[in-house]
């Protein structure tokens, strides 16, 4: 923040450390960029922050690290994400808690919020989206809550950056001056009993870095770690009988035979006792909210689920439609950047690896860029707007059947951009069952690097006014064969209960343009560098692979037959066989052919078997191998030389169909497959995913193309 | 005894007793669903599989096993 002072040594500065705490979707990782200016991915349902992540920033003298922990409802360790935040703040060491809380919704906001305050940590309520509690008419005297809770409350806006000095002030204030007694009171059963173990652990002076307060408060609410802590110690004996007659007077005020359920109550009591203090809705009239309005359309009984289809079918239109214009401009560019580059180096080796190995190959990819963007932006809005959390909803009857949950659909939608994201939000589903299975699925959920793969083989075997449509038909068709693989799965591998479905449906929101030009930015960025370093790496290997070894008696038997040759033409078919004959000798060549006899009743030659399997590597390399081998091998000549031409003249309907069948279900790339087995928790999961997939796809596609061979 | 799946859509209810399993129940009370609490039917799917619940300004989707779990009483 402040620029003179960052060089200060970092030995003499100040330290802060503050885990950043709220609710699910209050904005805490938005708070989180506008404080320092990071980038933390930003979304509108709950479950954006999976692992905790750590910002560090300097203000004035002091260095600050903020953990932006996974947002939980309540103290609980219902799902992974509650679990690493409650670990965190139980076990780790920090200066201050900042609790994100959503102004609009304080009351259930504030259940989190008491919670936290009976830890007695040091710790700072930011009333976060003020400027939306303001446009809903919801005033909040923060000076006055401040004063009732004992602990700083200020307004900010993670939006509008409003507040959020103040915020850091507060928070350094705050250090200086350590713990400020949280006022937090329980009614009047509760807080006797506190004072009686608190009067015994005081006596027995038994020692602990936690508060007395707090362990009495965590004993009473029966907090497993607080047991296991006293249960060694002899005061225990002592200790016992009080907390069972202590529990029993509670539960008796409460008329419940349920501990946990008693202190949500009383939690609950003394946030309807603030609120009604501090909040005025005055010109707050029992109206439909706009949020109201709109789910009364989109989550329409009837027309719910066509509309959601619509949608998606309007995605894939135009990523097809409006991403092949500059298409044809990028394709120009690359034939003429690699002739225009081709023209300036003298050897033919280095010529033929620099234009038909890398820029064939990082043309091949680049070329995709529009539709993928388009794609993007399409995850973008559903990720921001809200509407993702009401197709889980509509969907769950429905993914239920197949014994999938609603909220699989979270991954699941994530997985079309990527799937290493997709696995890692599967995390929000809490059983570990449930969550496999998701796992297993993601794959059949067809992503963003599949795309050129699919929009080459449409352009190439389908009209433009139906590319869009087979695209459309690709992915929903992904998504089927996904659901009843699920259906296959939970009736045999993953047999067991259901998880409970309950979600919370955010509030509608128009994302602003920066949030979706940020992230598809950051996304196009990834795909373009990859393109630029991963996939040109593969692609030199393939041509090398492509190239050699070569072979001086056939290229001398071929040259001697053109010396004699009369016409052009002749001449030409016999460079083109000599080409041809060239490739299939080469180490690649080999592979293909060695494999090809496995790939054989799925209709595949040679080059469509290896595409496949370079295309374990990253899923892009598919088409820039394609690009490769058909570049140096096919009937190159002047008109029609793009790739789209090339395949569609050497790769028959049949092959076509049953080469999207296997990249449509196939094991997902080297990346993507790391990712799943460190989620799944084992290597064995890989291989049972290896399996699985190659057997499902090789089954598919070899139904497919016979299928196909009939018309 | 009527539960929450009985109740017909805009119906105003008030939670009487939870009866989930220990788990559960935390998940709900986490969700400000627990003795005491008004509820108002928003929504259902066309199969009555969900339904979508509104609990102190907060939307919630349940589905139809859950909601058969609340025990609700009109208010």
């Amino acid at each position: 923040m402040s620029n003179e002072k960052i060089k200060s040594c970092p030995l003499t500065a100040n330290h802060i450390k503050i885990a950043l705490v709220g609710q699910p979707n209050v904005g805490k990782s938005m708070l989180i960029n506008s404080i320092s200016n990071a980038n933390l991915h930003v979304g509108n349902f709950s479950g954006v922050t999976v692992d905790k992540t750590e910002v560090l920033f300097d203000y004035k003298n002091y260095h600050f690290t903020v953990v932006d922990l996974p947002g939980t409802y309540a103290f609980t360790d219902y799902t992974i994400e509650e679990r690493v935040t409650h670990n965190y703040l139980c076990a780790e060491s920090y200066d201050l808690i900042i609790n994100v809380v959503d102004s609009t919704n304080l009351e259930k906001n504030l259940q989190l919020t008491s919670e936290l305050m009976s830890m007695s940590k040091n710790i700072i309520i930011a009333l976060n989206m003020s400027d939306e509690a303001k446009k809903e008419a919801i005033e909040i005297d923060s000076e006055y809550m401040t004063q009732l809770l004992g602990v700083p409350c200020l307004k900010v806006s993670a939006q509008t950056k409003e507040g959020i000095n103040e915020l850091i002030e507060a928070a350094v204030i705050q250090y200086e001056e350590k713990s400020q007694k949280s006022k937090l009171i329980f009614s009047e059963p509760v807080e006797e009993e506190i004072a009686q173990i608190v009067w015994y652990l005081e006596k027995y002076k038994f020692s602990d870095d936690d508060s007395y307060r707090h362990i009495a408060i965590n004993l009473l609410k029966n907090d497993q770690k607080t047991y296991e802590k006293i249960h060694d110690n002899p005061i225990w004996i002592e200790l016992q009988p009080i907390l069972v007659e202590a529990l029993k007077h509670i539960e008796l005020h409460h008329d419940s035979d349920d501990i946990k359920e008693a202190f949500a109550q009383e939690y609950a009591s003394f946030n309807r006792g603030i609120i009604a203090e501090v909040v005025n809705l005055k010109n707050q009239v029992e109206k439909k909210t706009l949020t109201e309005k709109i789910d009364s359309v989109l989550i329409h009984p009837f027309l719910g689920i066509p509309i959601f289809l619509f949608f998606m079918w309007g995605l894939f239109q135009l990523t097809f439609e409006i991403g092949a214009i500059p298409m044809e401009y990028i394709d120009a560019f690359f034939g003429w950047f690699g002739d225009t580059i081709g023209a300036t180096i003298p050897n033919d080796d280095v010529r033929s690896l620099v234009v038909d190995g890398i820029i064939a190959g990082v043309g091949a990819v680049v070329l995709f860029v529009p539709n993928i963007i388009i794609l993007f932006i399409g995850i973008a809005l559903l990720e921001s707007t809200g509407y993702m959390s009401r197709v889980a909803f509509l969907l769950d009857g429905f993914f239920h059947k197949f014994g999938l949950h609603g909220q699989s659909f979270i991954p699941l939608v994530t997985g079309f951009g990527c799937s290493i994201p997709a696995y890692m939000s599967a995390r929000i589903l809490k059983n570990d069952r449930d969550r496999l299975l998701t796992l297993f699925i993601i794959g059949f959920m067809s992503c963003g690097a599949r795309l050129p793969v699919y929009v080459l083989f449409a352009g190439a075997f389908f009209s433009a006014q139906m590319a869009g449509n087979v695209l459309f038909a690709i992915y929903i068709g992904g998504a089927m064969l996904g659901l009843i693989a699920a259906k296959i799965l939970k009736l045999t591998a993953f047999k067991g209960a259901d998880e409970p479905f309950v979600m919370e449906m955010p509030k509608y929101r128009l994302p602003t343009v920066k949030l979706i030009w940020h992230t598809v930015l950051t996304k196009t960025m990834m795909y373009i560098k990859k393109a630029g370093t991963y996939i040109a790496a593969a692609s030199m290997l393939i041509w090398f692979l492509s190239n050699y070894p070569h072979n001086l008696e056939l290229t001398q038997s071929y040259e001697s037959k053109i010396e004699i040759a009369v016409d052009e033409k002749e001449k030409t078919n016999l460079l083109n066989q000599l080409a041809v004959e060239h490739l299939e000798q080469s180490y690649l060549g080999s592979i293909g052919k060695f494999t090809e006899p496995i790939f054989a009743p799925l209709g595949f030659d040679w080059k469509m078997s290896v595409a496949l399997q370079t295309g374990l590597a990253a899923k892009e390399v598919v088409v820039s191998t394609l690009g490769v081998l058909y570049a140096l091998g096919g009937e190159v000549d002047e008109e029609n030389s793009s790739l789209i031409d090339a395949i569609s003249k050497n790769i028959s309907f049949a092959s076509a169909i049953s080469f999207i069948v296997v990249i449509m279900i196939y094991l997902p790339c080297l990346a993507a497959s790391v990712v799943f087995t460190r989620e799944a928790g084992g290597i064995k999961y890989f291989f049972y995913l290896l399996i699985f997939t190659s057997i499902t796809a090789y089954f598919l596609a070899y139904i497919a193309y016979n299928i196909a061979l009939l018309f | 005894m009527k539960t929450l799946y009985d109740c017909e859509k805009n119906c105003k209810v008030k939670v009487i007793k939870l009866n989930a399993s220990t788990e559960l129940k935390q998940r709900f009370i986490s969700f400000g669903i627990m003795k005491g609490s008004e509820i108002e039917i928003l929504q259902h799917t066309a199969a009555k599989s969900t339904v979508e619940i509104k609990v102190a300004k907060m939307r919630i989707a349940l589905r139809d096993t859950e909601a058969k779990l609340i025990e609700v009483q009109k208010i």
